[in-house]
């Protein structure tokens, strides 16, 4: 490595690939080259910046300076302007939602101000495919610290005491768990990382492996000293495939640097890695069916205990945790239990990683205290709602979570208060609706979700999703009876009560929570056969207002299904017969002619 | 990089060492600042063999906590080239009419001794804003 005045760290994680950043990278490389500037400025592709929304990204240091929504074609501008000429280029920064002036530092942007990085600590910042970027920030500092200094019991006593929990979703004690396992006679112990990362809309753990490789394998062989392990495995989906070719990077640099394998650091430990590609069954990231997976067989979870702790991977003890849990343990072994306890709640400790996703401003992937209040990440750091619209409900855990209401944006953020709220942490989706959203449409495709990824394994989640579905899809057809919702309550809690493993018993949480909150919206599809979002198309129509109709015939043109008749200049009639209601003809017309019909007349007609 | 050499401990920290100080601009921080101006006038009167100069001592020096910048012309276009140093906690010290050999003398004086180089400097302190 050499001297270099300025970094331009370019985001290469999935969200800002996909809009095209190695192409940015690439012509940055070219345009600087060109200007003669190659020694002076260096190009680093980072792992995910988490303003996703903004992406592609280039961040100037040292100046600190943001740049966004970047195209091949602001390339040469930028580098003549800002590398050498010293300008900051203006219109490639962020503008802040309903204001003008730019903010040209990173530092300065509400959605990078608020957060608080432990996790995520390097992202942005090092290049994941350079072990060395790694070790400058201080990386396997932690586990020389454990290899050298530390006893497996004293390594264990430091994470019980730091308060950390799994951060998979259901929040067990992570301590806790390597206690159990570390007290087993039985050899050899194994250790999993869980990369099965199933929520739709979820990106946490794949941000985590294609930011940060080295944190995730740092924790683990800190974890495999603590239990005595000698093997583990990285559980990633096929479809991560970035995440899959920086971990193997990873685990390819460790192992020649002497950080994995034989003899770790001098230390004699021994210990070594090796990735499992999940098929991306949603049922794969139960940790018993993740089990049953790397060891071949069916995903498919079984009854506990005996807990993995003690007879897990081919019937030996092992411990299974999730990406961010492992790459949380060297923060905590560094710098040390009390600095972790320090942060977040009474119950709830440390920091966890959310990816904030749909009607927001600001989408992207985002750390923060524990303990923050739902108001703080969506209103402060998400930017709020876009075109002006108002929130309705933000939905938490993935597919077992819940929806919470805008009463509840004041709930702080931890393991009890989402629990309580009928919603959980889970992994750490977060989808914000607005009011445009209807909540019975969302449990239904929550629930076509799980009936679909629901193994069979056991009647009631099996038979239970798939009932659930089918009386919720009714509903939303106008086919609802006022005896669906005790129905579907009582449905619903037995899945809950009956079934063997977490995504049966969290099954019901979708309807369980819009029932809670929401009751109103089922009520109106089924007693008035009205979706007040008008989203649920059985439930609307369009119809020509003769008045204003001037037989343009735009709309005539724009439908696709040629449901709508009339010649030049006559007045439009839609035939119901052939409408899909897709809402094109509405768009079409410039005269306001075509209105969109909810209320319950509809059924009279 | 050390390759296939089995690291210990102590490579660790120098691994460490090595690289943190190539990265500390990352974090947009470093004991001084420099900042060559090159606005069309800077550019045409030689700023880019300035910044070529300054860079190569940094390297041979092998000092790696010295950020440096350009911006565009600072409005003196017949004293260019020009660069402003800020060491910190101090304020600017603005120099012109530089070559080569005096922005080495710079480098060596002002930047690692912390002393100005005052036959050179044009002034001390910034612009008032309004």
């Amino acid at each position: 490595m050499k001297h270099y005045r300025a970094h331009l760290l370019v985001c290469a994680g999935t969200g800002c690939v996909s809009c095209g950043s190695f192409k940015i990278k690439e012509a940055l490389e070219k345009e600087i080259k060109t200007r003669g500037l190659q020694d002076e400025v260096q190009v680093v592709a980072t792992g995910c910046n988490g303003f996703c929304e903004r992406g592609p990204i280039v961040l100037v240091q040292p100046d600190g300076i943001f740049y966004q929504l970047l195209t091949v074609g602001d390339v040469p501008h930028l580098v003549e302007e800002h590398l050498l000429k010293g300008r900051p280029v203006k219109k490639l920064m962020y503008v802040p939602p309903a204001e003008k002036q730019p903010v040209p530092k990173m530092k300065d942007i509400e959605f990078f101000k608020h957060q608080r990085l432990i996790v995520l600590r390097n992202r942005g910042r090092i290049d994941p495919e350079k072990i060395e970027e790694y070790i400058a920030f201080d990386g396997y500092e932690a586990l020389g610290k454990a290899l050298t200094e530390m006893t497996p019991a004293a390594i264990i006593d430091e994470i019980l005491f730091s308060g950390l929990r799994g951060r998979g979703g259901a929040g067990f004690p992570t301590g806790k768990k390597w206690a159990a396992c570390a007290k087993e006679k039985a050899t050899p112990k194994y250790l999993i990382c869980n990369g099965d990362e199933g929520d739709p809309g979820a990106f946490m753990d794949r941000s985590v492996l294609e930011a940060d490789p080295h944190a995730v394998l740092e924790g683990m062989v800190i974890g495999a000293k603590a239990i005595g392990a000698s093997k583990g495995f990285v559980y990633i989906r096929h479809e991560y495939p970035l995440a899959l070719k920086r971990m193997e990077i990873a685990i390819t640099q460790a192992r020649e640097n002497g950080l994995l394998g034989q003899d770790i650091l001098g230390s004699g430990f021994d210990f070594d890695l090796e990735i499992v590609q999940g098929a991306g069954a949603f049922v794969s990231g139960e940790e018993s069916a993740l089990i049953a997976s790397v060891e071949g067989k069916i995903a498919m979870p079984r009854q506990r205990p005996p807990y993995p702790a003690q007879k897990g991977l081919w019937g030996k003890p092992t411990v299974i945790n999730n990406v961010e849990t492992w790459a949380t343990v060297p923060n905590i072994i560094r710098r040390g239990a009390d600095w972790f306890q320090g942060l977040g709640t009474e119950t709830s400790k440390g920091t966890k990683i959310f990816a904030l996703v749909g009607k927001i401003a600001n989408t992207g992937l985002v750390e923060v205290p524990m303990g923050i209040t739902l108001r703080e990440i969506v209103y402060g750091i998400g930017g709020g709602i876009p075109d002006k619209r108002d929130f309705k409900a933000v939905q938490i855990g993935g597919p077992s979570g819940g929806c919470l209401p805008a009463k509840l944006l004041d709930l702080p953020v931890d393991y009890e208060s989402l629990t309580a709220a009928g919603a959980m942490m889970g992994s750490g989706g977060m989808i914000v609706m607005d009011d445009k959203t209807c909540m019975v449409d969302i449990a239904k495709y929550f629930l076509n979700f799980l009936q679909d990824e629901s193994c069979g394994k056991c009647v009631s989640c099996r038979e239970g999703t798939q009932r659930m579905y089918e009386i919720v899809k009714g509903i939303t057809e106008g086919e609802g009876k006022e005896s669906d919702l005790a129905l579907l309550e009582e449905l619903a809690q037995i899945t809950k009560d009956a079934s063997m493993c977490g995504l049966g018993q969290t099954a019901g949480n979708p309807v369980l929570t819009t029932l809670r909150y929401f009751r109103h919206e089922y009520e109106a599809h089924i007693l008035d056969k009205r979706c007040p979002a008008g989203v649920c198309k059985k439930l609307i129509r369009y119809v020509v207002l003769s008045e204003k109709c001037t037989g343009c015939l735009s709309c005539k043109k724009a439908c696709p299904t040629e449901a709508i008749k009339g010649t030049l200049k006559e007045i439009h009639l839609i035939d119901q017969s052939k409408c899909i209601k897709c809402g094109a003809c509405k768009e079409a017309c410039r005269f306001e002619a075509i209105e969109e019909q909810r209320e319950e007349a509809i059924q009279i007609i | 990089m050390a390759g296939t050499k089995k690291l210990r401990i102590q490579d660790l920290a120098k691994i460490r060492e090595k690289t943190k100080s190539l990265m500390a601009i990352r974090e947009g921080e470093g004991r001084a600042r420099v900042t060559v101006h090159m606005g069309t006038c800077g550019i045409a009167a030689g700023a880019r063999e300035i910044m070529e100069a300054l860079l190569d001592e940094i390297g041979r020096a092998k000092i790696q906590d010295v950020i440096v910048t350009t911006s565009g012309c600072a409005g003196l276009c017949n004293k260019e080239p020009m660069a402003t140093v800020e060491i910190k906690n101090q304020p600017p010290v603005k120099y012109g009419d530089l070559t080569p050999e005096k922005i080495k003398k710079i480098f060596v004086q002002h930047i690692l001794g912390g002393q100005m180089v005052a036959e050179l400097v044009l002034g001390v302190g910034s612009e008032t804003m309004y």
